[in-house]
């Protein structure tokens, strides 16, 4: 079970590259002026860090450049990057710190004591439309799956015109084993259906794409509601993980996205998509701060293996333009 | 938020009563707050910084008005210079005939989906046979996801689910659409990183290849910061000529606009407000700027009700109510009539001070509930409810999929509500629905905000 995710931890180099473009030539070895300190202020806005991040990170800085006048830019890019490691300290999901350990836990136990029975570890994602749920059902299932995992999709977005198609297709492609019904049907008896079928064929994990809706909308918070309550009937602590996946592009409506989910549903974690383009995510900083939602997974494009567990370091020396450290 | 916004000015603006003159150093802290409402609405810190140095510009040397609160002369100031410049432009599409369209933007930008929003609006507009074109040949089912809704839509429709040319597609797509007689075509496109110079290139081929006459940027309304880099490279590589703003259903203070309208130049077309078809509206700058600042879109709602209540149909109403012979069947029709202006949520969010709050539990499945129960009445029924036994309430629950209780709390209800009827019957203020339409109207006309 060590290193379950060993694999991912690769990949990371390629949030590096996308997110420090901005900010490298910002940090050199020049001595921080008043002009440096108004664009390293405007670097952090406008990568969506929004208000109190800024004003900590930038409040560290200017300390420390009133200690020491000759502070480099390089200095304080790495002052930066630990003010905001520590600002996420803690927010590194990792799946092994499930409700439940996965079933292939259960077969390796040998002792064979306070092991569960094996039933799946359901994740459940959720979010608004187009956010990157039914592409990250899909990437998670092929990550799971490349790790000797067994998964199961339930295609629950029977609401969006040829959504189950979509995950379909998906699973078509990276072979993985997909419980689906069509367009208009009851999503919580596709939930149901699949955790019935996961649960006979002794799978691992169960991912439950859900249809988009915004946090506004009470009625279709409702059906996550309900869909909730069927997978309950199998087993009283699924879905033992439920993630707002969250457009890592989105500006600060994304905090009042994961509040509102979070009081309606209650979240366990979050996944911030499409970070491989120049936004850098900076609301997962607020959500944080005010939630304490881990991170579990970022989106760093649309193959399956562009989905990278998230590492506070690496992403907040990233932020500033900093390479990763090895560990 | 506007009330605070108010509030906040008005409070770092106190001490300039008296002081004659609006001048930089009497300002700063208000034009703070300023930067920080905009900052929060997801403005670019650029955008935001110029934007606040053109109030400041504006502001500075104009007299106190005598009567006016200073902080509701700089709020005016600042909502008129915000609708000034989000309205620049003309909403209007280009002419041409047919009318030919490309839709592009970032993953999950509601391309698709505002794709059929606008050939069912372009239908409604008169134009003849709408016709869409799928070009996302990437995102699985995308295709299928939008001749689904071509049909329907009833639009025309074409695609090609084996070739990776996707030029080549648009090609087709126009000589499908021009055989079909189509007025206007619309190309839906795959959704694209705008640092991905492949994924660029084909778009910039296809737009070469069809030569629209409008390319529209869909941007998401809860858009951050990334607005700015989007909305330049897209515009950039493709010569934008409009934006559509999306999910604005939900409770984003659309600041991205702010951003990509000053990047850009190009006017703001279109707003998405919801997920069913008919939740498209040609963008009004004074219900953003009102959002962005955090007011709520009375003028919307107050449009909405007019459009979508048939006047006559009120008026009849109204009368009933005059005379009290309103009975279950004219409560059935007015519940309809609400339900056309949208989900009570699309309803609720438009109002003052309520955008960000929620349709009180389980109101929506309430109503459907209301409504069920009384089609499962017979028409007599409807009409004299005092028929109602309670052997007729049980086959009415039973046909209804309710409970006998939910039955006789309607009934309930109902009565009370004749009985209100009948006091108001006659009464000085008689024709009270009237009444209201005619406010409605004034509001309308007025266009303005209380406090403005
Ligand atoms: N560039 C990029 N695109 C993504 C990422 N995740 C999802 N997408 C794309 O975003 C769009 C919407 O994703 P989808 O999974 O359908 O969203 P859903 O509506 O939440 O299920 C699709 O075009 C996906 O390919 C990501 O991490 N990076
Ligand atoms: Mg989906």
């Amino acid at each position: 079970m060590f290193g379950l995710f060993k694999k991912f931890q690769a990949g990371f180099a390629k949030t590096v590259s996308a997110l420090a473009g901005k900010t490298a030539a910002l940090f050199g070895h020049k001595a921080v002026d008043a002009a440096a300190l108004a664009e390293i202020e405007e670097a952090l806005y406008s990568a969506d860090f929004g208000v109190e991040t800024t004003g900590e990170i930038l409040a560290e800085i200017k300390t420390a450049v009133r200690k020491d006048p000759g502070l480099q830019g390089r200095q304080a890019a790495e002052l930066g990057a630990a003010v905001l490691a520590r600002v996420l300290a803690g927010s590194e999901g990792r799946i092994e710190g499930g409700a439940r350990p996965p079933a292939a836990l259960a077969a390796e136990n040998t002792t064979g004591c306070l092991v569960p029975p094996a039933t799946p570890t359901v994740i459940a994602l959720i979010g608004v439309n187009g956010s990157g749920k039914t592409t990250t059902a899909a990437k998670l299932g092929w990550r799971l799956k490349q790790e000797g995992h067994t998964v199961m999709l339930a295609a629950c977005d029977t609401f969006r015109a040829a959504a189950v198609e979509q995950l379909k297709a998906w699973a078509g492609r990276l072979d993985l084993e997909i419980v689906a019904s069509r367009t208009g049907a009851d999503s919580a008896a596709v939930a149901f259906d699949a955790m019935q079928a996961a649960r006979v064929r002794g799978r691992d994990f169960l991912l439950v794409d859900t249809a988009g809706r915004l946090h506004t909308k009470v009625n279709l918070m409702e059906e996550l509601a309900k869909i909730r309550r069927v997978l309950q009937k199998h087993d009283p602590a699924a879905p033992h993980h439920a993630w707002l996946v969250v457009d890592g592009s989105l500006g600060g409506n994304s905090v009042e996205q994961a509040r509102v989910f979070h009081k309606s549903f209650g979240l366990t974690g979050l996944v911030v998509t499409k970070l491989d383009g120049t936004s850098r995510g900076g609301a997962l900083a607020a959500i944080w701060r005010e939630l304490r939602l881990p991170i579990y997974f970022i989106g760093l494009g649309e193959q399956p293996e562009d989905l990278q567990p998230f590492k506070v370091g690496s992403y907040a020396r990233a932020v500033f333009g900093l390479e990763d450290k090895q560990d | 938020m506007f009330e605070s916004l108010t509030e906040k000015l008005s409070s770092a603006l106190r001490n300039l009563r008296g002081v004659g003159q609006l001048s930089e150093a009497n300002m700063a802290e208000a034009l703070g707050e300023v930067r920080t409402a905009l900052l929060a609405a997801d403005v670019h810190f650029k955008v935001a910084r110029e934007f606040v140095e053109r109030v400041q510009a504006q502001c500075v040397g104009q007299a106190v008005l005598k009567g006016v609160a200073p902080g509701q002369q700089v709020v005016k100031i600042i909502h008129d210079e915000l609708v000034r410049l989000l309205g620049e432009g003309t909403t209007a599409l280009s002419p041409a005939r047919p009318l030919k369209i490309l839709m592009v933007g970032l993953h999950g930008s509601g391309k698709t989906t505002s794709t059929a929003k606008l050939a069912k609006l372009l239908k409604k507009r008169g134009y003849s046979a709408p016709f869409v074109v799928g070009c996302d040949i990437y995102r699985p089912a995308a295709i299928d996801q939008l001749e689904i809704l071509a049909r329907q839509e009833e639009l025309g429709f074409y695609s090609d689910r084996v070739s990776r040319d996707v030029p080549a597609i648009g090609d087709a797509g126009l000589a499908a659409a021009k055989a079909a007689n189509a007025d206007a075509i619309i190309f839906d496109t795959a959704g694209r990183l705008q640092i991905d110079h492949d994924l660029i290139a084909e778009v910039k081929n296809l737009r070469a290849r069809v030569q629209p006459d409008e390319v529209l940027l869909v941007a998401d309304g809860a858009l951050g910061q990334e607005a700015v880099n989007v909305a330049k490279a897209f515009h950039d590589a493709l010569a934008l000529t409009g934006l559509i703003l999306t999910k604005l259903d939900g409770d984003a203070r659309g600041g991205a606009a702010l951003s990509i309208k000053s990047i850009t130049g190009v006017p703001i077309k279109f707003v998405g407000t919801g997920e069913k078809t008919g939740d498209f509206d040609t963008f009004h700058p004074d219900r953003l700027a009102s959002r962005i600042l955090g007011m709520g879109d009375v003028v919307s709602l107050v449009e909405k009700a007019q459009e979508n209540i048939d006047q006559k149909e009120a008026e009849r109403m109204a009368e009933k109510m005059r005379k009290a012979d309103f009975n279950l069947e004219d409560f059935l029709a007015q519940m309809q009539q609400v339900k056309k202006m949208g989900s009570m949520q699309s309803i609720m969010g438009m109002m003052p001070g309520m955008s960000g709050m929620q349709v009180p539990d389980g109101a929506e499945a309430q109503m459907a509930r209301t409504e069920a129960i009384i089609h499962s009445m017979t028409p007599q029924e409807r009409r004299k409810p005092e028929l109602l036994n309670g052997s007729r309430r049980k086959r009415i629950a039973d046909g209804s999929g309710t409970k006998i209780v939910e039955v006789n709390q309607l009934m309930k209800q109902f009565g009370q509500m004749q009985q209100m009827m009948k006091m108001l019957k006659g009464g000085p203020n008689g024709g009270g629905m009237k009444k209201m339409m005619r406010q409605m109207e004034a509001m309308k006309g007025k266009g303005g905000f209380p406090g403005m």
